[in-house]
């Protein structure tokens, strides 16, 4: 197989292309997205949710590429045999590159490792480490014009129809390539320059770049309810290729009537014992530390 | 051949040649689900490879 762009032994397939071609596509589809999708303007400093693991390096690395001014954060969430080592070829990574890097961990946050939390209680491991994640990531990265994550066009399908199976449509209306329904200062806007691109795509742009990260998956991760939903869609998208973007395509078309329909309203209180945005009287994460960490 | 998955960072030696697309086929795996590598070097479905060969299977799956 031969690359169809210069016709050099092909590394990838599909499309085929050599391995300079393979960097060179995703790259410009990610400039795309970030120029048609306006997730960005000229100067904006972005911080960049990183984990050490591909997605989110290859983010990083195409952000820091295309000249943006780039931080980024990592939480540690405690989870032993998996986030020290994708933490340490972060580390590797941001000083290689001469980036900037913060580290945030719930242990230090919350008095406890999710290994912890998740040892004494029944907790969904996903749901929780979820909610956790995202409060800390918008508590340290809102000073910045956005943050960027690594999801990419098969972490998007399978949300759309996580969503759409368990009858969550007001979820539904949080996802797209730059989310925001609720303009409020206490949220920082979130962008997904990798939104377009598929997750072989990204492993290999990740791989072919050499970063030197590893391709293994956390340890909760085949738990999770998105775990069967990401199977089902794979054995879709290897009977039918293009299932999967077909998926995103027709939800971008449906979304601005699904956020005039029903995404929620702009009122945003404050939590009342951290003062983190909240729905109600105290935000989901400070519910949650209450029943898995002070249970005693 | 010897078979390294990487996911699990299991070894498996097997008897086999052919293409990579035949590989998958008889290791029951999607090939939508990793990418395939000769000594650091990316393979696709079309390349051969043989009984002598060390091959690591990459899976691209991540999140939770």
């Amino acid at each position: 197989m031969r690359c169809s762009r210069c016709g050099a032994k092909a590394v990838f397939s599909p499309p085929p292309s050599c391995a300079r071609h393979l960097i060179a596509a995703v790259e410009r589809e990610a400039a795309r997205t970030i120029r048609e999708r306006r997730l960005l303007r000229k100067g904006d400093r972005v911080a960049v949710a990183a984990s050490g693991g591909k997605d989110s390096t290859a983010c990083l690395a195409i952000l820091h590429r295309l000249g943006h001014d780039v931080t980024a954060i990592a939480i540690d969430e405690g989870i032993k045999g998996y986030r020290g080592r994708t933490l340490e070829d972060l580390r590797r990574f941001t000083s290689e590159n001469g980036i900037p890097l913060e580290v945030h961990s719930f242990e230090e946050e919350f008095g406890a490792t999710l290994d912890s939390m998740l040892a004494r209680t029944k907790e969904n491991p996903c749901t929780a480490c979820g909610i956790l994640r995202r409060y800390l990531l918008n508590k340290h990265a809102r000073r910045f014009d956005a943050i960027a994550t690594g999801h990419n066009l098969d972490d998007e399908a399978q949300s759309v129809l996580m969503n759409l199976l368990r009858n969550q449509i007001g979820p539904l209306t949080r996802l797209g390539p730059a989310t925001g329904t609720v303009a409020d200062p206490k949220f920082a806007r979130r962008i997904k320059p990798l939104y377009f691109i598929p997750e072989r795509t990204v492993a290999a742009y990740a791989f072919l770049s050499r970063f030197g990260v590893r391709f293994s998956e956390c340890p909760y991760a085949s738990t999770a309810y998105r775990a069967d939903v990401r199977d089902l869609l794979n054995r879709l998208e290897q009977r039918q290729p293009g299932t999967t973007r077909t998926v995103i395509d027709r939800f971008l078309e449906l979304l601005p009537a699904l956020r005039e329909r029903y995404a929620p309203d702009g009122e945003v209180a404050s939590c009342k014992v951290c003062g983190e945005p909240a729905r109600g009287s105290r935000c989901s994460a400070c519910a949650l530390v209450e029943r898995v960490v002070r249970i005693e | 051949m010897i078979v390294y998955l990487e996911s699990t960072e299991e070894e498996k030696r097997i008897s086999f040649s052919g293409t990579v697309k035949m590989l998958l086929a008889e290791l029951r795996i999607n090939p939508h689900t990793v990418l395939v590598a000769r000594y650091g070097q990316l393979l696709v479905d079309d390349d051969t490879v043989s009984d002598t060969d060390r091959i690591e299977i990459l899976s691209v799956i991540s999140g939770g």
